[in-house]
C-alpha cells in the first residue's frame, strides 16, 4: 500500500479554516473547502494501546483530553499537589536525583538547567515548553498534546514552580491544529478551575501559560531562535553563550523544555526521583517515546525503556512488512544518523547511541527496506537543510548548498575528480559546519549524510 | 561612589600559549589584537555589536565543543585559546570558499589577501552558476534541485533605483552589518532587514519595493558599514563601471558639516576635483561614521 500524506489545509479570512487532513486527497480537500468535516482522524498509531506499564502514554486514548474531571479521575493534579508539598527545592531535588534529561534531542540533565535557573537573582523568569516539534520523523509530542493536554500544563506548572517563572509560553508549531486546540480548551479549563491562574490550587503560587504558534519553520525549535520567535521577531538563533539559563526569553533566566521532557516529571515528582531512575540505564533513566515511522508493520508511538536494542522495538513494531530485509535505519530524523542491518543490537540509550555514532535524538526510528532509493533519500535530507537554514551563518547557509551540490554529481555519476574527492569535500564542509555553525542545527546538518557516507554502501567506496 | 573610582577588573587568559591579561567584558579578538595575532574578520563591525554571522573569526578554545567567535565571546580567566590549529584553519579556509564561491568579493579589501592566507580554492565547488534575476520573488523553503554542474551564487543585477547610491547584492556576504546601522543600533529607521531564508537570505526592503518607495531616509549610514563594497555611493558605481575609479589619486579633505549645529565631522574623497564620496571617521566620538542624507550626499553645490 503507497502511504498516503498528511496534509495541513488552511484558508484565511473572516470565518478561517484549519484543519490537518489525513490521508489527503484532492477529493478531501475540495471537500473540506466547500464546507465538508475534515476526515477523522486516522486510527490510533498507539500500537501499545492497554499496555499497562506505560507511563508518558498512560492516559493518552484512555482518558478523555477535553475533560479535566476525568484528568484528575486519572491521577491528574496529584503531581502537582504533591510538588507543593515538596517545596520547590524538593522537587529540584527529585528532578535531579532521576537523572532525566532533555528529550528534545541534546539530551542535557533537567535538573541542572531547572537549578540554574531557580538560582538566578534576576526576574522574572520564564518557562518556555518547545512543542515545535518539527524533525522530520518525530510525531510524539503530538500524541502527548492531543491525547492528555492537560499533562502538558500540569507538569508546566511543576517546573514553574520549581524555577521561580510566574509565565510560561507553549510554543506549539502551525501544522498542530487539533493540539492548538485541545490545548486551548485545556488551558481555560485549568483556569476556571483555579489550576493556573492567580495563587494555583490556592497554595499562593501564581503562574499562567500564553500558546504560541510556529509558522513553519523548522529552526524555530531551536532553543533560543523559539525565543526570537516568541519576541515578534525573525526566528534566528542566538549565540551561545550567554545561555538561555542566564540570559534568555525577553533577555531573561529561561527554562526550556521539550514536552516530552515536562512530562517525564509527572513520574519524577509523583514517584521520587531515585525510583523514577530505577527504570533505564544508568545514563539514561526513565522511558522514552519512540516514534516508528518508514517500513514497519506497525508504525507509531512506542513507549520503551531506556536500553532494550533496536532489534527488539522493531520485533514489536512487527518488523519490515513483506518479508523484505531492512537496509537501514535512519535514526534521530534528518539531523541524526544512519545505522545498517548489522546494527540491530545497539541499545537504545543516548550513550549507546553516541558509541554507536549515531544519536536517539528526539527519538525517530526510521526503517527502510530494500526497495528504498537511499541516494534520492540524502538528496531530500540535504534538500529539507538548504531550505531551513536560517541563512544567518556562512557555514549553513552555503555549505548545505555544496553538499547538496555535491550530492547531485555524485548521484548523477558525475563526480568532480572522482569520487573519493566529492567523498572529501563534503566531509571537509561537514566539519566546517559542525565546529564553526552558530546553532545545533547547522551542526548536525551534515549528520546524516555523513553516516550513510559512513556506514552504507551508497556510493562507490562508501560504507566500508 | 567606591565602584566609580574602583580599577576595571582584568582576567588573563593564554592565547597560542602566551599569556595575555585584557579588561574583563572584552573579547577573545581583543586579547588576540592586544599580542598582535592577525585575525581575519569579515561581519565584525568596530562601531557595531558582533553579528558574529561570517564564522571566518573563529578559534578553538580548549573544552569547547565547537570552535567559538573571537568577536563575540567574552574572554573569561584561564581560558586557553588556538587561533592558528589545523581545525581552526579548516573552517576558516571553508568559510572563505563557501562565500568567495557564492559571493562576488572582487570589491572586498581584504579578501584577497585572507583567500591566499588560508590557501581557499573556491573553484573547487564548479564554475559559477549564471546570475539570476528573481532572487527577490524566491519562495522560502523551495528551490529547484541543483544538478551539481554549476555552484549556486548571489549573482543578480545591481539595484540602481535612486540618485544617490545603488545595492549590488552580488556583493553582498550578508554580514548583517547594514540591518544594524539601520536599524536599533544606529539609525533607527528600519528601512531594511533580511528576507527569506538558507540561500535564499537577502537584505531587502519591506516587500522588495525600491528605496523611493521604502523608509529609507538616505543618511547612507549603511554605506558606511559595508564591508563589501555592495553599497556604494551612484558616483562611485558609475565611475567603477566606467573603469574610471582611482583610488589611489584620490584625497581625503577633512571638515565639518554645514548644515547644522552638531558640526559632525566629514571626510570628502575627491577624484579629479570632484566630489567622489563622503564619510565621516568611525572612530569620531560623535559620529561614530554615520552622518545624514545632508552632510552624506549634499554636496553638489560645492561643485556645480
Amino acid at each position: 500500500m503507497r502511504p498516503s500524506p498528511a496534509a495541513l489545509v488552511a484558508v484565511a479570512g473572516e470565518q478561517p479554516l484549519e484543519r490537518a487532513q489525513a490521508p489527503v486527497t484532492a477529493a478531501a480537500v475540495l471537500d473540506l473547502l466547500a464546507g465538508g468535516e475534515a476526515a477523522p482522524s486516522p486510527a490510533s498509531s498507539l500500537p501499545q494501546d492497554g499496555e499497562p506499564r506505560l507511563r508518558l502514554l498512560r492516559r493518552v486514548g484512555i482518558a478523555d483530553p477535553d475533560s479535566i474531571d476525568d484528568y484528575r479521575a486519572h491521577g491528574g493534579y496529584a503531581a502537582l499537589r504533591h510538588a507543593f508539598a515538596l517545596g520547590p527545592e524538593g522537587v529540584l531535588r527529585e528532578v535531579k536525583d532521576s537523572k532525566l534529561v532533555g528529550r528534545g534531542g541534546a539530551a542535557f540533565p533537567t535538573g541542572v538547567k531547572w537549578e540554574a535557573v531557580a538560582r538566578q537573582p534576576a526576574r522574572p523568569h520564564y518557562l518556555v515548553c518547545n512543542a515545535d516539534e518539527s524533525e522530520p520523523g518525530t510525531f510524539k509530542d503530538r500524541e502527548l498534546m492531543e491525547g492528555d493536554p492537560f499533562a502538558v500544563i500540569e507538569a508546566m506548572t511543576i517546573a514553574a514552580f520549581a524555577t521561580g517563572c510566574e509565565r510560561g509560553y507553549l510554543y506549539i508549531r502551525g501544522e498542530y491544529p487539533e493540539a492548538r486546540e485541545r490545548l486551548e480548551h485545556a488551558l481555560a479549563q485549568a483556569r476556571h478551575r483555579g489550576f493556573l491562574g492567580e495563587s494555583v490550587m490556592g497554595e499562593g503560587f501564581s503562574f499562567d501559560v500564553e500558546i504560541r504558534r510556529g509558522a513553519g519553520a523548522y529552526i524555530c525549535g531551536e532553543e533560543t531562535a523559539i525565543f526570537e520567535s516568541i519576541e515578534g521577531r525573525r526566528g534566528e538563533p542566538r549565540n551561545k553563550p550567554p545561555f538561555p539559563v542566564e540570559v534568555g526569553l525577553f533577555g531573561k533566566p529561561t527554562v526550556v523544555n521539550n514536552v516530552e521532557t515536562l512530562v517525564n516529571v509527572l513520574g519524577v515528582v509523583l514517584g521520587s526521583g531515585p525510583s523514577f531512575a530505577e527504570v533505564g540505564t544508568e545514563g539514561s533513566t526513565g522511558t522514552k517515546l519512540l516514534c516508528l515511522s518508514g517500513h514497519v508493520a506497525r508504525p507509531g508511538t512506542y513507549e520503551i525503556a531506556f536500553g532494550v536494542t533496536l532489534r527488539q522495538v522493531l520485533d514489536l513494531a512487527g518488523g519490515v512488512p513483506g518479508g523484505r530485509p531492512l537496509r537501514a535505519v535512519l535514526m534521530g530524523g534528518a539531523a541524526g544518523g544512519f545505522l545498517g542491518p548489522g546494527d540491530l543490537d545497539v541499545p537504545l540509550t543516548f550513550e549507546g547511541a553516541r558509541a554507536a555514532g549515531t544519536t536517539l535524538g528526539s527519538g525517530v526510528v526510521l526503517v527502510l527496506d530494500d526497495t528504498v532509493d537511499l541516494p534520492r533519500l540524502l538528496q531530500r535530507i540535504a534538500a529539507f537543510f538548504r531550505d531551513e537554514s536560517c541563512g544567518q551563518c556562512v557555514p549553513c547557509r552555503v555549505g548545505t548548498v555544496r553538499q547538496e551540490e555535491a550530492l547531485a554529481r555524485l548521484v548523477a555519476g558525475e563526480p568532480r575528480g572522482g569520487v573519493e574527492t566529492e567523498l572529501a569535500l563534503i566531509a571537509e564542509v561537514g566539519q566546517c559546519m559542525r565546529d564553526s555553525s552558530i546553532c545545533g542545527l547547522g551542526q548536525t546538518a551534515s549528520s546524516a549524510l555523513e553516516s550513510a557516507i559512513r556506514r552504507l554502501p551508497v556510493f562507490e567506496g562508501s560504507g566500508t | 561612589m567606591s565602584e566609580l573610582l574602583a580599577p576595571r577588573r582584568m582576567v588573563e587568559l593564554e592565547v597560542d600559549g602566551q599569556p595575555v591579561r585584557v579588561f574583563e567584558g572584552s573579547t577573545i579578538l581583543d586579547a588576540c589584537r592586544r599580542l598582535e595575532i592577525d585575525t581575519p574578520t569579515l561581519c565584525y563591525g568596530e562601531t557595531l555589536e558582533p553579528a558574529n554571522v561570517c564564522r571566518v573569526c573563529v578559534v578553538e578554545l580548549e573544552g569547547s565543543r565547537v570552535l567559538v567567535p573571537s568577536c563575540s565571546r567574552k574572554a573569561e580567566a584561564g581560558m586557553k585559546v588556538h587561533t592558528d590549529s589545523e581545525r581552526v584553519r579548516l573552517s576558516r579556509k571553508l568559510v572563505l570558499e563557501l562565500l568567495a564561491s557564492s559571493v562576488d568579493l572582487s570589491t572586498t579589501p581584504v579578501a584577497a589577501g585572507y583567500l591566499e592566507r588560508y590557501d581557499a580554492e573556491p573553484g573547487r565547488f564548479g564554475p559559477p552558476a549564471p546570475p539570476s534575476d528573481d532572487r527577490d520573488r524566491a519562495r522560502t523553503g523551495h528551490h529547484e534541485a541543483p544538478d551539481g554542474r554549476t555552484a549556486a551564487t548571489v549573482q543578480q543585477p545591481v539595484k540602481v533605483d535612486n540618485e544617490l547610491y545603488v545595492r549590488d547584492y552580488a556583493k553582498c556576504i550578508l554580514c548583517y552589518r547594514c540591518v544594524d546601522a539601520c536599524g536599533e543600533q544606529h539609525q533607527n529607521t528600519f528601512a531594511i532587514a533580511v528576507a527569506g531564508r538558507g540561500f535564499d537570505a537577502r537584505i531587502s526592503t519591506e516587500l522588495a519595493t525600491p528605496l523611493p518607495e521604502s523608509a529609507c531616509v538616505y543618511c547612507g549610514n549603511c554605506i558606511e558599514v559595508c564591508p563589501t563594497g555592495a553599497l556604494v555611493f551612484r558616483s562611485e558605481h558609475e565611475l567603477r563601471a566606467a573603469g574610471d575609479w582611482r583610488e589611489e589619486e584620490q584625497t581625503v579633505t577633512e571638515t565639518t558639516c554645514p548644515y547644522c549645529g552638531v558640526g559632525c565631522s566629514l571626510e570628502l574623497h575627491v577624484q579629479s576635483n570632484r566630489i567622489v564620496k563622503v564619510t565621516s571617521p568611525a572612530d569620531h566620538d560623535i559620529t561614530l561614521g554615520n552622518l545624514c542624507i545632508k552632510g552624506r550626499f549634499g554636496f553638489s553645490h560645492v561643485q556645480d
